[in-house]
């Protein structure tokens, strides 16, 4: 199991923004009558979104009276699930792989390019209070590996090198373009395909 | 090899784009409702000859799952439920049907719902899949305003809605009990079974789970025939499959090739040989992380599929096939498996709990050489309490790979870990666990 805190400094109030709140009651619909609380998970990332990428009590609380449900019951939603931030994280919120898979094609090397470009230590804002990293399982990109993921988009095939470059445009505020580092084509074989080459050559 | 036209992901690679249009040149949604017009029976036989089994790691017989579903339905609406949560390390073969072919899985979806009598499906993706999960959002748009699902779906007179419904980074929801619990909006943490989801499953009804890979083969199976799929592989092992073939290796790729095809021919035509030639292999793990090892002399003739894996005292699993050469410590990548392991457990049973962190911290120190001799007997150990006293299948999933490294590598693990025990008497006396205290003399 993973250890999960709330943050320490708490903002006293939240409430959903007029295109959460839309996007929030599109959200229960789908789910039959009376189960309601299924949208917890939703709805928890769409406070998430709202609030920085991080989610604060107020929130759950919130959520909680939003589908009448008891409180306790979102807290432990929100707790025992990883992609719910608990804590402030940066803007560009970095996230690298390195379960087996990856670590044995080098994710060390990026965790490496982690800690010269953005902190020392994971979950700790950059100088510009921009970036934050950490260590994450599986991301499920095996035959890309090593990669990481920055907010909603994967980097693939990456090494310390081309993990820099990318660190240092989203310092810059700019916006590095997702998918292979080395240009190949998703998860074909680069260089060696065989299978349905007419398809390829077409 | 596996002929081009006997390939049912023809888009594995995106060649020709996700949409709707190029879907259907590529044979999706033809004759749909022509298919559907055969009845319930003949497609749940169809499915039942081409001994399809699950995608998703156990290799249940789907034609036999769906049979489970009650017969008619009763008060209860009936659900069928796609896990797109992949998380297996290794495993990557979900993410290119979602982005690259959507409209196989929803037509599966229809398929399968009529066939369980489901007239709500819910897709279950893992939350890092963000994207991906978009783009079969607009997919699944495409096929409402093509009509092929919604109010009398692709002219079936069947009404199917599809819903996704994103996970948060937890891999125990793929487990298929702790993933309805998720979608109830609860903690994803494991069910006991029984009573079985075909029974009582998502909102206390009957509910079929199954795979997107298994789902999305199904309208192929039912147009090209369940005699074709069993045609391929062998008895009871039939059909294609997405190998995905990580670690290692010159070109690590996704591949779709027969079940049964031999491990070496994956890796040295497809995915180009290990690094460093095929003699610097160390080992391979066949089938994502919780399926044991298999030591190099093993591969040479290893054919991939569920029960040849089986008689290697390993699995098919979710066919994530991860290489390890000989410039790896195999005891630090099984350590590193083992924190995924104690990272994932939900902390629902206590051997899980516990022992995945005592599994993770004790291999730690032998990959160091900082275990004392008689630990390796204690980890074998702790992986058989582990095993088999759990609610859940996370508990033989957490402890396989270590007990295929004990069973394969236990020579490297001694030959670097030989420090005298803390205990030196042998004094056998069950269940003490201040066992240390008699070495003393006036204890």
């Amino acid at each position: 199991m993973s250890l999960r805190r709330p943050a320490k400094n708490q903002p006293e109030t939240f409430e959903f923004s007029s295109s959460s709140m839309e996007e929030a009651n599109k959200i229960v619909l789908k789910y039959p009558e009376g189960k309601q609380q299924s949208a917890v998970m939703a709805l928890l990332y769409i406070a998430q979104k709202q609030n920085d990428n991080w989610i604060p009590l107020a929130a759950m609380k919130y959520i909680a009276k939003f589908l009448d449900m008891p409180y306790i019951k979102v807290y432990e939603v929100a707790t025992f699930y990883t992609m719910y931030n608990l804590s402030p994280v940066g803007k560009y919120f970095v996230q690298v792989c390195t379960t087996t898979p990856c670590m044995i094609r080098g994710a060390n090397k990026l965790v490496e390019a982690c800690k010269e470009k953005i902190s020392d230590k994971e979950n700790e804002l950059s100088n510009d209070k921009s970036c934050s990293w950490m260590e994450v399982e599986c991301l499920g990109a095996c035959v890309n590996a090593p990669m990481m993921q920055i907010n909603d988009d994967y980097y693939e095939d990456l090494d310390k090198e081309k993990t820099i470059e990318i660190f240092e445009k989203i310092l810059k505020g700019e916006y590095p373009k997702p998918g292979s580092y080395r240009g190949r084509l998703n998860t074909e074989p680069e260089n060696n395909r065989k299978t349905l080459m007419d398809l390829k050559n077409a | 090899m596996l002929k081009d036209q006997d390939r049912i992901f023809k888009n594995l690679y995106n060649d020709m784009g996700a949409d709707v249009k190029s879907a259907q040149t590529r044979g999706d949604w033809v004759n749909t409702s022509e298919l559907i017009a055969k009845g319930r029976d003949w497609i749940i036989n169809e499915v039942k000859d081409s001994q399809l089994r699950g995608r998703g790691g156990a290799g249940f017989p789907t034609g036999l799952k769906w049979s489970f579903a009650p017969k008619e339905v009763g008060s209860r609406p009936h659900y069928l439920v796609i896990n797109a949560d992949e998380s297996e390390p290794g495993t990557c073969k979900d993410r290119d049907i979602l982005r690259f072919e959507p409209h196989k899985l929803i037509e599966g979806c229809l398929i399968a719902s009529y066939a369980v009598q489901a007239h709500a499906c819910y897709i279950y993706i893992r939350g890092e899949y963000f994207i991906e999960g978009q783009k079969l959002q607009s997919a699944i748009d495409e096929a409402y305003e093509k009509n092929l699902i919604g109010k009398n779906a692709a002219g079936t007179g069947w009404d199917l809605d599809i819903y996704i419904h994103y996970g948060a980074g937890a891999y125990i929801c793929g487990e298929e009990t702790a993933l309805l619990e998720s979608i109830e909006g609860k903690k994803g943490q494991p069910r006991l079974k029984p009573p079985f989801p075909a029974l009582i499953g998502l909102y206390g009804c009957p509910t079929i789970i199954n795979n997107v890979e298994t789902i999305a083969v199904v309208p192929t199976i039912l147009r090209r025939g369940g005699k074709w799929f069993s045609s391929l592989g062998r008895e009871k092992n039939t059909g294609t499959k997405i190998f995905c073939i990580s670690g290692n290796v010159n070109n690590p790729c996704n591949v779709e090739e027969e079940m049964n095809i031999p491990l070496k021919e994956l890796i040295e035509v497809h995915a180009g040989g290990v690094v460093g030639g095929w003699e610097n292999l160390q080992a391979v793990i066949p089938g994502g992380s919780s399926m044991p090892l298999i030591p190099k002399e093993k591969c040479e003739t290893l054919t991939m599929d569920f029960d040849s894996l089986m008689a290697e005292k390993s699995g098919l699993g979710t066919a994530g096939i991860v290489v390890i050469n000989k410039d790896q410590d195999i005891i630090k990548c099984m350590a590193r498996i083992a924190r995924f392991y104690k990272h994932e457990s939900c902390g629902q049973c206590t051997p899980c709990r516990e022992g995945s962190g005592w599994m993770w911290r004790m291999l730690e120190r032998m990959a160091k050489g900082e275990a004392t001799k008689d630990e390796v007997d204690m980890l074998g150990d702790v992986t058989n309490q582990i095993a088999g006293h759990t609610i859940c299948a996370f508990g033989e999933g957490s402890s396989w790979p270590v007990q295929g490294l004990l069973r394969h590598f236990k020579k490297e693990i001694e030959e670097r870990n030989n420090l005298d025990p803390i205990v030196q008497k042998k004094n056998n006396i069950p269940y003490l666990v201040d066992q240390h205290l008699l070495d003393k003399k006036n204890a």
